[in-house]
């Protein structure tokens, strides 16, 4: 019944590889190379967020230290504009749809294969299981086509729909999975009791599957709300775009000012980084785990 | 517990009249909970791969339906294009990368970092947290860092006293770049499967070893790396699959060039298929791409299958 707890975080700490103490002179040299590895990844992060705080003269004379006199204003601009909020949303309702779409659709279907046997059943999984073999950009341009079709360019719609039938095959894999591995005493009772499979999904098998939700969950919502290529392809309203595509027009158009585009980068990805460090335990494991099973 | 054994162990304990209304409640469901996913799915992942197969033999631009048939053509234009043979270089380059810095690296930092020393879990969230921002974002970021006027790169060089070098903009350099900013992103994810992979080993193994007299080195060569084969490969799958549909990152640093230097396959793919609108010819991209992945697909089956 390992699988079950697919969505425990990874515990690095209290699995040491072995039981001996670390000699003193090895801790050293230890602690050296983290702090290096560490200071490589944060360095262009802080100096990202500090140059948004400088002048561009001053930022051509001194990139790494912290600014001689805060420009605020870099900062506040892009806070009291309205392109921000505009972009920042149009990412998460983006996102909460793709999630909310994945998360159904996915956990519906994984129901069926995991426990009604039916002609074909086999052979539908291995159909789903085509999706996880290739990604969106093989067939964007048919994609595109078939979106423009459908009416749905440069609508919320014509980026949420492919990237959810994109995520169908991680989604039904990992829940069908999970579902399978439920105690199968659960089933018999309730169907002895004359409980229906509707019933026992809604009050049974999805109360029972947070874990499993919320890996699929994070991994469709850091996915949409990083997402690129696809908004890319199907929408040309500035006003619709999410942030990734925002960074780049607005670096198109302040390519000059360094400053501001990075000011602009950093309050795009703050979010990002607050959610990191409040459900660290969560993400990390999602997103591990989720790859490594699907 | 595998699935068969579940659900033959359902049939043995409902009873008959519970099992015929079960049989009864069982097509509503199929017919309420499946056609959703089936649907999306194939109307927007396997119809628009078939179309991409028939698309890549006209010569299309997207209006109207396709009727300049062109044959293998296309295809013949992809394998003489020179910046797409680039694109095949890069992408390989990005995997020797993983296997020769990312492997290596991620190895190195998960040993560290699951052997007791303090701070690990500290480490180890600075260390995933590259993997979690957007690939634009990062790439971006990278932009500034190695920007000869304004970033990180031209203060290092003031400080030294050398010219600062413009790698984005010289087409020896450019790839080399964007190794680095791919390794920056990914090495985390690539330790926390090294760190997964490393709990799995069985504890009275190295204990054995500690026993047998064997040194720390000895034990990690001998022991712990022979037991993390399918981690590695896991790792090294996965830096594979990734080379493949680098784009994000590519856009922000150099948008493929400078003269085609720095191409992968999606953004050849962008360059030549989309912003040209060159769909027939974009299709046959998609398609070479398509059938790369799906060999990968199945390779990487039948290498797990036999050894794990």
């Amino acid at each position: 019944m390992t699988e079950i707890s697919t969505a425990q975080p990874i515990d690095a700490a209290s699995a040491p590889t072995s039981g001996q103490r670390i000699r003193a002179g090895t801790q050293v040299y230890m602690y050296v190379s983290l702090i290096i590895v560490a200071a490589i990844v944060v360095v262009p992060l802080i100096s990202t967020a500090l140059g948004g705080f400088k002048t561009l003269g001053e930022l051509r004379g001194n990139p790494f230290g912290l600014p001689t006199e805060w420009q605020w204003s870099n900062y506040t601009d892009i806070i009291v504009s309205k392109r921000y909020w505009l972009q920042m949303s149009n990412s998460l309702i983006i996102a909460l749809l793709t999630v909310f779409l994945t998360l159904t659709f996915g956990a519906m279907a994984a129901f069926c294969f995991a426990h009604i046997r039916f002609f074909g059943a086999d052979y539908l999984v291995n159909y789903f299981l085509i999706g996880l073999m290739f990604p969106a950009a093989t067939a964007i341009l048919p994609l595109y086509i078939r979106i423009r079709d459908l009416g749905l360019i440069d609508t919320y719609w014509g980026v949420v729909l492919p990237q959810v039938a994109f995520g169908m095959g991680m989604s039904i894999m990992l829940f069908r999975n999970y579902f399978r591995n439920l105690p199968s005493e659960l089933f018999d009772a309730a169907f002895v009791d004359g409980c229906g499979y509707m019933r026992f999904f809604w009050h049974i098998t999805l109360p029972l599957s947070r874990p499993i939700i919320a890996t699929v969950g994070i991994i469709s919502f850091v996915g949409s709300w990083n997402s690129y290529i696809v908004p890319l392809i199907m929408l040309n309203s500035e006003s619709r775009y999410p942030w990734p595509l925002g960074i780049m027009i607005y670096r198109g158009e302040f390519s000059t000012e360094w400053q501001l585009v990075l000011a602009f980068i950093t309050l795009t990805i703050l979010p990002t980084i607050i959610a990191f460090f409040l459900a660290q335990k969560h993400i990390i494991a999602g997103l591990t785990a989720g790859a490594v099973k699907s | 517990m595998s699935a068969k054994a579940v659900s033959s162990g359902n049939t043995l304990a409902v009873s008959r009249r519970s099992k015929r209304s079960l049989a009864n409640s069982k097509w509503p469901v199929l017919i309420l909970f499946l056609p959703p996913a089936l649907l999306l799915f194939t109307v927007l992942v396997i119809l628009p791969m078939g179309e991409a197969a028939w698309y890549s033999f006209y010569n299309w631009n997207g209006y109207g339906s396709p009727t300049q048939w062109v044959g293998w053509r296309n295809y013949q234009l992809i394998f003489r294009n020179s910046a797409f043979t680039q694109a095949l270089i890069n992408n390989g380059l990005i995997v020797l990368a993983s296997l020769c810095v990312q492997v290596p690296l991620a190895l190195w930092l998960a040993t560290m970092i699951s052997s007791r020393i303090k701070g690990a879990l500290f480490f180890r969230l600075i260390f995933f947290l590259p993997y979690v921002l957007a690939d634009v974002a990062a790439g971006m970021i990278w932009r500034f860092v190695y920007d000869g006027d304004f970033g990180l790169v031209a203060g290092i060089s003031q400080f030294i006293g050398v010219e600062p070098p413009f790698w984005l903009a010289d087409r020896d350099l450019a790839m080399y770049a964007i190794l680095g900013v791919v390794v920056w992103k990914y090495f985390g994810f690539h330790m926390m499967l090294f760190i997964a992979g490393l709990q799995a080993i069985d504890k009275s193994v190295l204990e054995a070893a500690d026993i047998d007299g064997a040194t720390g080195f000895q034990k990690f060569r001998l022991v712990t790396l022979p037991l993390l084969g399918s981690t590695v490969r896991l790792s090294v799958f996965f830096a594979v699959v990734g080379s493949l549909q680098l784009f994000d990152m590519i856009m922000p640093l150099t948008g493929g060039g400078p003269s085609n230097s720095t191409q992968t396959m999606v953004t050849f793919l962008y360059n030549f298929g989309v912003t040209r609108m060159q769909v027939g010819f974009g299709s046959a991209v998609g398609v070479v791409l398509f059938v790369i992945c799906v060999t990968l697909a199945f390779s990487y089956k039948r290498v797990f299958m036999r050894n794990d």
